[in-house]
């Protein structure tokens, strides 16, 4: 014991300072700790890990020749089969040569194509202050003008008729403010009548506007709708049709008013109760044995009626939840403030309800919109009608499935899951509670 | 008290159906335009082309009788209609006329009330089998594995062949046309049994067509025509005798690179009356005179427009087989226009 201390104190160098720290052994560090700590950390995982990444690159191998040896240029499949002369490649001059019939349907006018390509793009300038809190309010009355300015622009027809379409909600909205002071179902329903009167006097001087100022695009019917576009306006129309009124459902199936309670309720259980297609066909066949013959009631709206009634029932229940979910003191917190009825939702229940409902409101959305797909199946050329009956029955390219089908996936990811992306957004932004 | 008002209603839509229906030729005439209900796509038969013009065997004859009631082959409102909206689409006025590969049964003319002005078409029931198996007759298909699509007519003409030949065979139920094409090819069952016209245009898909072989027997009947509403016999009788128009003026040699000149009038009286130059059979039927020369210069006559569409030389490549003139063995015989 005493000799060590007395070799020590011979020692000509002591240490001043730290030492400085070692690296980690490479084993824990990096990217072979990380490699070993997610994909290896044992025996099974490891076997995991390889066979995944077998599976990746299995994948890959086989389909990515096939994507990027694609024949972009040529007339017909047995044209690109003799390019490629047994070689593995896609035919994608399928999506080349028909780009146009799948983006705007077969019948679209080409030297119109602008027109719904201006309403897309301005889309988002009038979604914005809607759906960014950020973006500039004064953007909200082109939001407002919006909907008739898309009508003109992808319809065409007068410029009189959305015009005096809007001039009718104008009305309306004047007359409510009038009224509301005395009572709110006094407003609601008087600016309806107001409005319904309105439309009903500009019925006839529409014809005479248009005779004096001659405002118009050339006119597209809607049986010449097709393609993507018509997957897009049925989507969009409808979900933001259905948002108030499944919210407007919702409510009402809350009530305390037992007529208008079980109105709700039978409405919404009916529709649920009933598949998408159904209603699809009755939109298209069944009504056109109870309308009298020539009388245009046109396909694009019965069927937009159609689906947006779907989409508001599942719309309803989803807010139902989202109400069930608030606590009950926040009603009675609302009631003990001295707020009435429409001031308690507007202020205290909505939204908190609202975003409680925000994932199950974005899945209907979604789901909905790729549903607009089943128009086809009642003869309506969107997007996959378009795929399932022109282009496979032509001569040329009868025969081209996955080209075609997995353009139209592409088409739809992309949207769908921009939305996806923005919910998930909203709801971080939204995220003020305790948990 | 509720039943009353509803039958009220439906017999008051009935009638103002049939108001309508009864004078198609003036409402058409005012339009000025002719709605034609045809398939939402069939190879060779409808589809649209890479401009949006509808194309096909089909629909020429929506452009034949478009010129001969409107002298004008594109003054047509094709309306897509699938297999089970093209009845309603017909009965409640939306369509004037249907051309859509619609077989004539009895209960569709009878029962559904329909008219089916002559025949197009005559299809039926056919085999297709890979060339390297060495068949050449139906009657060797005994215990074969056979691709079907369920639910429809072909799957009960085909037990009901089998059975009265004595054989057995293995279905192997497929849902649709595409889905058949894949397990065809991918060797899920050695044969492949749909419309003769449907094999042809499937084979003429595949990478090697000359690998399969469609059988020569025809197990059953489908003929196919254009469709009108019953009650409006005027209108019937004008699409009618414009397919006729078109089976005759084969028959006679008449085409469309000739029209003109025999219009001017030629030593045959049949042709003389059918282009209008002899008689008044336009008038008639409540048309100009020249209706039979629009109709054929909107698409040929009936050869012409089949070997341009569904032809040998056409991709499709179908034989005209039953489908030829009387005079050649076929079943295609216009009624004398005299």
């Amino acid at each position: 014991m005493s000799d060590t201390h007395a070799e020590a104190a011979q020692l000509a160098f002591v240490r001043q300072e730290p030492i400085p720290p070692a690296p980690p052994p490479v084993a824990e560090a990096g990217i072979v700790k990380w490699l070993r700590d997610n994909l290896f950390s044992s025996v099974p995982n490891a076997i995991l890990t390889l066979a995944s990444l077998w599976a990746i690159w299995w994948l890959l191998s086989s389909s990515m020749p096939w994507v990027f040896n694609g024949v972009w240029d040529a007339g017909s499949l047995r044209e690109c089969r003799e390019i490629l002369d047994g070689a593995t490649g896609a035919c994608w001059a399928v999506v080349r040569e028909r780009w146009a019939q799948l983006v705007f349907g077969v019948t679209y006018p080409e030297e119109a194509y602008w027109r719904p390509a201006t309403a897309f793009v301005l889309l988002f300038v009038a979604l914005a202050p809607v759906l960014f809190p950020k973006a500039p309010r004064s953007l909200l009355p082109f939001t407002a003008v919006y909907p008739f300015l898309a009508y003109f622009l992808v319809w065409g027809g007068s410029v009189w008729v959305p015009v005096m379409a809007a001039a009718g909600f104008v009305v309306g909205y004047l007359v409510f403010q009038r009224l509301v002071a005395q009572s709110f179902a006094m407003g609601f329903f008087g600016a309806i009548a107001a409005a319904l009167v309105f439309w009903w006097v500009a019925g006839f001087v529409t014809p005479t506007l248009t005779a004096i100022a001659p405002i118009t695009l050339e006119a597209v019917e809607s049986r010449n709708m097709g393609g993507f576009m018509l997957n897009l306006i049925l989507g969009t129309v409808c979900v933001s049709l259905s948002l108030p009124i499944g919210i407007a459902l919702a409510l009402g199936r809350q009530s305390g008013m037992p007529v208008v309670k079980w109105i709700c309720i039978v409405f919404i259980e009916f529709i649920r109760g009933v598949p998408l297609i159904t209603l699809l066909f009755v939109a298209n066949v069944v009504l056109a044995y109870f309308l009298p013959p020539n009388s245009t009631f046109d396909l694009i709206l019965r069927v937009i009626i159609m689906i947006t009634m779907f989409a508001s029932a599942y719309i309803a229940e989803v807010v139902r939840g989202g109400l069930a979910a608030l606590p009950k003191g926040q009603y009675e917190a609302a009631s003990a403030l001295g707020l009435d009825y429409p001031q308690a939702m507007r202020l205290i229940i909505l939204p908190q309800a609202l975003k409680i409902s925000i994932p199950g409101i974005v899945n209907v959305a979604v789901g909905l919109f790729k549903d607009t797909t089943l128009v086809s199946v009642i003869a309506m050329f969107d997007l996959v009608g378009m795929i399932r009956g022109p282009i496979l029955a032509s001569t040329d390219w009868n025969g081209v499935y996955w080209e075609l089908f997995g353009f139209a996936a592409a088409l739809f990811f992309v949207v769908c899951y921009g939305i996806s992306q923005y919910s998930q957004w909203l709801e971080r932004q939204l995220q003020t509670d305790r948990r | 008290m509720q039943k009353s008002v509803f039958l009220a209603a439906v017999a008051g839509v009935g009638m103002t159906a049939g108001v309508a229906s009864a004078a198609t030729l003036d409402d058409v005439q005012a339009r000025g335009t002719l709605n034609c209900g045809v398939n939402t796509g069939l190879v060779g038969f409808a589809a649209p082309n890479a401009e949006g013009e509808w194309e096909g065997f089909d629909v020429a004859v929506c452009k034949a009788v478009a010129a001969a009631v409107l002298g004008d082959p594109s003054a047509v409102e094709y309306v897509s209609l699938t297999g089970k909206t093209r009845f309603t689409a017909l009965a409640s006025g939306e369509i004037d006329m249907l051309s859509r590969n619609t077989t004539q049964t009895f209960t569709r003319d009878v029962d559904l009330k329909f008219e089916f002005t002559g025949i197009n078409y005559y299809d039926g029931q056919g085999f297709m089998v890979p060339a390297e198996l060495g068949v050449s007759s139906a009657t060797e298909l005994d215990g074969a594995t056979i691709c079907i699509q369920t639910g429809t007519t072909t799957e009960l003409n085909l037990a009901d062949y089998f059975r009265s030949n004595n054989m057995d065979y293995e279905p192997v139920p497929i849902e649709t046309n595409a889905e058949a094409q894949q397990q065809y090819l991918a060797g899920a069952c050695d044969v492949y049994t749909t419309d003769g016209s449907g094999l042809a245009a499937t084979r003429a898909a595949f990478e090697n067509p000359s690998e399969h072989v469609i059988l020569p027997e025809v197990i059953s009947k489908e003929p196919l025509g254009p469709v009108v509403r019953h009650g409006d016999n005027e209108w019937g009788d004008i699409v009618r005798w414009t397919l006729y128009a078109l089976i005759a003026a084969e028959e006679y040699g008449v085409t469309s690179a000739n029209v003109d000149e025999l219009a001017e009038g030629t030593d045959s009286p049949e042709i003389n009356r059918l282009l209008g130059t002899e008689g008044n059979f336009g008038e008639v039927m409540g048309l100009s005179s020249d209706w039979a020369v629009n109709a054929i210069k909107a698409g040929g006559n009936y050869g012409e427009i089949f070997a341009r569409h569904i032809g040998e030389d056409t991709p499709v490549g179908l034989s005209r087989g039953l489908n030829a003139q009387w005079t050649e063995g076929g079943l295609m015989y216009a009624p004398p226009f005299r």
